[in-house]
């Protein structure tokens, strides 16, 4: 390991253990005495940094992948281009992370995440409290709009990713006002969302304005553009066992009022100390508990919504099910 | 040494007492943590007072600018504590089991009343037949001008590099 801090600047990398060194391009750049290394160490590229073997990108978002096989990104991507999209231009000069995020541990397969992260059904029961806690302070807003757009369903976005789509209860810092923000934030956030329809007329800016989305890119990618925009991604440790990194995403130039809204938006649902995610956690690790008895009970229904006429619900499981189909096909690809 | 080193002899010992004044707050504090009065617990803030959880490996301080785990100001501390008491705070239901110690206690100003404590915490938290272990630095500022006192702000900066028991559904 070169590099051992979380983040920095640097002229050069070195390893601490034999002292090689290595220049900002990853070449191999140690002087040691001649005569120590054959030729192809200095000018074959033999000591150099390994390469990831591909590194792509779609509007700031960048993705590796060791597969040097592997079809492009932006046919990886598929229909979840067009969603990037729509997180990427809530603003004209990008969008940034916010400082270093959260990194925490859940007690269950990673899989349960990547279902979790996307469904809606659970949301009345599981985040009872979150509501309450909207009414509280009279931010639960459930007009949907203007009308220019109206959404309440989901899209299988190919290769396994999917994404619900939904008018939102809570407020939108990206241009969504509710009233515990307070009157004198009001003028700025509609000043954005008009920004917004100017931008890209009343369709598109309604849609980016009001409206929450909730993606998984297969396997293990979220981006949740919800009562802030959360970019999340998990890691099996064990079976049992994940570590989850989740990070805050926001227009690069916004102003620092609406910065510490948002983030303190964020902090409302999102996270280990906020008043939904823990209890999402919780249910994931209960449920684990549960798949200890596979040989009683076999099977996880996420059947919501099959026998429905015409497109399915937000609410119903068929983005879950386009994750599943993917895995299977993957699995059995391997067989 | 001591903490008041550097101080008249005169004022040493007011600052001793104090300080241990502010201690049997403090252990108050956190034995109605342990014993999940939690409303008790919230009528020791000051009105206007905040709670934070900054975020773990790096010194990142300031929530308007970085992402904090908890920067809650008085109404959704207020909103955090009615919302442990509910059954539906799945996380804390069966409640956990809770354990706080404090140790390291310090005064590191005091003007007009108003001081500014730090110390060393260990809180361990028990479910399931799992014991969490989250340890770090209260930052207080306590208002001592009159009894009782009263917690104007609380920051409690984890010693930890990353979040290990997953949630931060207690107070740590």
């Amino acid at each position: 390991m070169v590099v051992r801090e979380r983040k920095g600047n640097a002229l050069a990398f070195r390893c601490f253990y034999h002292g090689w060194s290595f220049n900002v391009n990853g070449r191999f750049a140690s002087r040691f005495e001649e005569g120590n290394y054959g030729k192809e160490h200095y000018d074959g590229g033999c000591a150099d940094l390994a390469q990831v073997p591909r590194l792509e990108s779609h509007r700031d978002f960048w993705f590796i992948n060791f597969d040097r096989n592997a079809m492009s990104l932006s046919d990886y991507l598929a229909g979840a281009r067009d969603y990037l999209d729509l997180v990427a231009d809530h603003c004209e000069a990008g969008m940034e992370i916010v400082g270093a995020g959260q990194q925490y541990v859940i007690n269950a397969n990673w899989k349960l995440l990547a279902e979790n992260s996307i469904d809606a059904f659970h949301g009345f029961p599981v985040h009872n409290t979150y509501f309450d806690y909207l009414k509280n302070i009279g931010s639960l807003r459930m007009d949907a709009g203007t009308g220019q757009f109206n959404a309440s369903g989901m899209a299988d976005l190919g290769n396994g990713h999917a994404v619900i789509e939904y008018p939102s209860p809570w407020g939108r810092p990206v241009a969504r006002w509710v009233p515990s923000w307070g009157e004198d934030k009001r003028p700025a956030v509609e000043a954005l969302r008009e920004g917004l329809i100017k931008r890209f007329g009343a369709e598109r800016g309604t849609r980016i304005a009001e409206f929450s989305r909730n993606m998984l890119i297969f396997p293990n990618l979220v981006i949740n553009d919800i009562m802030a925009i959360t970019v999340r991604t998990f890691m099996p440790a064990a079976p049992n066992k994940m570590t989850v990194s989740a990070w805050a995403l926001a227009p690069r130039d916004e102003d620092p009022d609406l910065r510490k809204l948002r983030l303190f938006n964020f902090l409302e649902f999102l996270g280990p100390g906020g008043f939904a995610t823990p209890d999402d956690q919780e249910a994931l690790e209960n449920c684990q508990r549960g798949y200890a008895n596979l040989r009683e009970v076999g099977w996880n229904d996420i059947s919501k919504g099959m026998p429905r006429q015409g497109p399915p619900m937000n609410d119903d499981e068929e983005q879950m099910r386009c994750f599943w189909r993917q895995w299977r096909q993957r699995m059995e690809a391997g067989l | 040494m001591n903490g008041d080193a550097g101080l008249p002899p005169s004022l040493r010992n007011d600052l001793g007492a104090l300080r241990s004044r502010i201690e049997d707050f403090l252990y108050l504090e956190v034995e109605l943590l342990d014993e999940w009065k939690i409303e008790e617990w919230f009528a020791l803030f000051a009105e206007g007072a905040t709670y934070e959880v900054p975020p773990t490996g790096t010194d990142e301080s300031d929530p308007a600018t970085s992402l904090f785990y908890i920067a809650d100001d008085y109404v959704r501390l207020r909103e955090r504590v009615v919302r442990l008491t509910k059954k539906d705070a799945h996380s804390e239901f069966p409640r956990s089991q809770q354990r706080h110690m404090l140790s390291n206690v310090r005064i590191i100003g005091c003007v007009e009343g108003i001081a500014e404590v730090s110390c060393n915490f260990v809180t361990w938290r028990a479910k399931r037949g799992v014991v969490d272990t989250y340890y770090g630095k209260h930052l207080y500022r306590i208002d001592t001008s009159s009894e009782p006192f009263r917690i104007l702000a609380k920051r409690s900066i984890l010693g930890m590099d990353m979040l290990y028991p997953g949630k931060l559904t207690i107070i740590v």
